[in-house]
């Protein structure tokens, strides 16, 4: 399988904070891989150098096509309001013909199962749709890579599992290359063929672990198999490398902290 | 119905109050509602000369002044409004020229323009160009965030970027701007109808004044109360068309 992007030695200073501290890692074509970490190691700023929307500091990042997609957590900003859903989803297609742009966005609704939505204002459906909707736009745009920053952290856990499975859905039936930058250490392992735990600030890699599960998963039996079991308790003491066995709830109740704050924003 | 009744009572109950007081006092500088009407009536709609010479010219001026200042503004607004170093530069400039009484720029106009059209146009682009353009810099600022980053992910061409995301996120406060100029852009009219010119409602006021005219001055006053309120309705029919798109209520908001 050939590489699909490419991150050299990549390192970001804020200031004399340094927020990423050399990475290196590759992302092939096809697979769907989840960066994990604990809140505020600078996962997001990694995602924002991946995406072009920050100059690192040093080292390269090389994407081997010729675009990419994000999908924000922030669904209800990303979307804009004045548009229609359909509109959305065509936002990024305005170089293509009215006609191509139009079935792309059709097709692309029908994915992920919105295709009665289409003449409705984003703001007008629930926020696990509005999310739906803002996934429809980044495969529209048939991206080389679909960057996620931690898409599913703003809906309810219900929502939450049928998002996760309408992602592994779509980007198995049009062989998208995914990376999702997630703090749930479940999340990471149902979604991935392959995780990257980062260490905390500055993110460092820690350790990348294949997942041995196959590629139909089911929210029920996947997550009570013993293969994610032991691979969710491996990355759960990954990152808890050389901090006492104390830190590990504090961690949880700061994780459970942001939660709550980025729902309630 | 019944709305429509509640928010005409006041206004009634004041107009039938002047009419008594009209009567009762009898004074030729207060004519009661009644007489005025007439008036204008008679003056500003029956007497066609009046109509296309002096309400036509001035609802023109007024209309092309306040467009273009709003294409200046809106336009300059958004420019400014996105970038952080233009507004730095420009900001001392602004604060000083906004504070500038419009009326006492007439003299310069004067002199610049000689008086007439142009004259009267300037006067009324300068006094209400500030609070559209003040409005469209505050609106082009509030693009959040993600907005933006979802814009230079997808690497819009720099058009859509102006025209197809700015320009609607600011559109709220644009209009809020555009609804103050309006109602600006008609008392500028009127001041810059009142020096070397004899035609336009303004004019007329004043020389209704001069001649001790007094029902005929009310007419004008009048008149003027009726084209601002058929104005500002109007923008309103149209901002509500344009701004459909805002959710309408917070509990229909899914955040």
């Amino acid at each position: 399988m050939s590489n699909m992007l490419e991150v050299a030695d990549l390192g970001h200073t804020y200031g004399d904070h340094e927020a990423i501290g050399g990475l290196s890692f590759t992302v092939r074509a096809g697979e769907l891989v989840c960066v994990v970490g604990p809140s505020g190691c600078g996962k997001s700023t990694l995602l924002r150098t991946i995406s072009g929307l920050v100059a690192p500091s040093r080292g390269d990042v090389s994407l081997h096509g010729s675009h990419l997609a994000v999908v924000f957590q922030d669904y209800s900003r990303s979307l804009f309001p004045w548009l229609s859903v359909q509109g959305n989803v065509e936002f990024p297609l305005r170089s293509l013909p009215r006609a191509e742009r139009r079935a792309r966005a059709a097709e692309a609704l029908e994915w992920v199962g919105l295709g009665g939505a289409a003449r409705k204002r984003p703001w007008q459906l629930s926020g696990g749709m509005q999310q739906r909707v803002a996934i429809a736009r980044a495969l529209a745009y048939r991206p080389s890579l679909l960057l996620m920053d931690e898409p599913f952290a703003s809906v309810d856990a219900q929502t939450r599992f049928e998002l996760e499975d309408l992602l592994l859905r779509v980007r198995r039936e049009h062989d998208t290359t995914v990376l999702v930058v997630t703090h749930d250490i479940d999340e990471s392992v149902y979604l991935g063929d392959r995780i990257l735990v980062l260490s905390g600030s500055p993110a460092r890699l820690v350790a990348d672990l294949e997942v041995p599960l196959p590629a139909e998963r089911d929210q029920v039996t996947t997550r009570t198999d013993e293969a994610f079991v032991e691979l969710r308790s491996k990355v759960a003491r990954l990152l808890n490398v050389g901090k006492p066995a104390l830190d590990v709830e504090k961690w949880a109740a700061a994780e459970r902290e942001s939660l709550s704050e980025t729902v309630s924003s | 119905m019944t709305k429509f009744l509640q928010r005409w009572t006041v206004f009634a109950g004041l107009v039938v109050v002047w009419q008594v007081l009209g009567w009762l006092a009898d004074d030729p500088f207060f004519p009661p509602p009644s007489k005025i009407v007439v008036a204008a009536w008679e003056w500003w709609v029956l007497e066609p000369a009046n109509f296309t010479g002096h309400v036509v010219p001035s609802v023109v001026r007024l209309l092309s002044g306040w467009v273009i200042a709003s294409v200046i503004g809106v336009s300059l607004g958004l420019l400014l409004g996105r970038s952080d170093r233009a507004m730095e530069y420009a900001n001392p400039l602004l604060v000083f020229l906004r504070s500038i009484p419009p009326p006492a720029l007439v003299p310069v106009f004067l002199l610049l323009f000689k008086a007439g059209t142009s004259m009267q146009l300037a006067t009324i682009v300068f006094g209400v160009v500030w609070p559209v353009l003040l409005n469209s810099v505050d609106g082009a600022r509030s693009v959040d965030v993600t907005k933006v980053d979802t814009s230079a992910v997808f690497r819009i061409p720099r058009w859509q970027w102006v025209l197809g995301v700015v320009l609607p996120a600011a559109s709220p406060k644009i209009f809020a701007g555009l609804r103050v100029s309006l109602s600006l852009s008609l008392v500028l009219m009127v001041i810059s109808e009142l020096v070397g010119t004899d035609n336009g409602i303004g004019s007329q006021l004043m020389q209704a004044q001069r001649e001790f005219d007094y029902t005929r001055m009310w007419a004008g006053i009048v008149l003027l109360g009726v084209l601002g309120y058929g104005l500002n309705t109007a923008l309103l029919a149209v901002e509500r068309r344009v701004l459909a798109w805002q959710p309408r209520s917070r509990d229909e908001q899914h955040a």
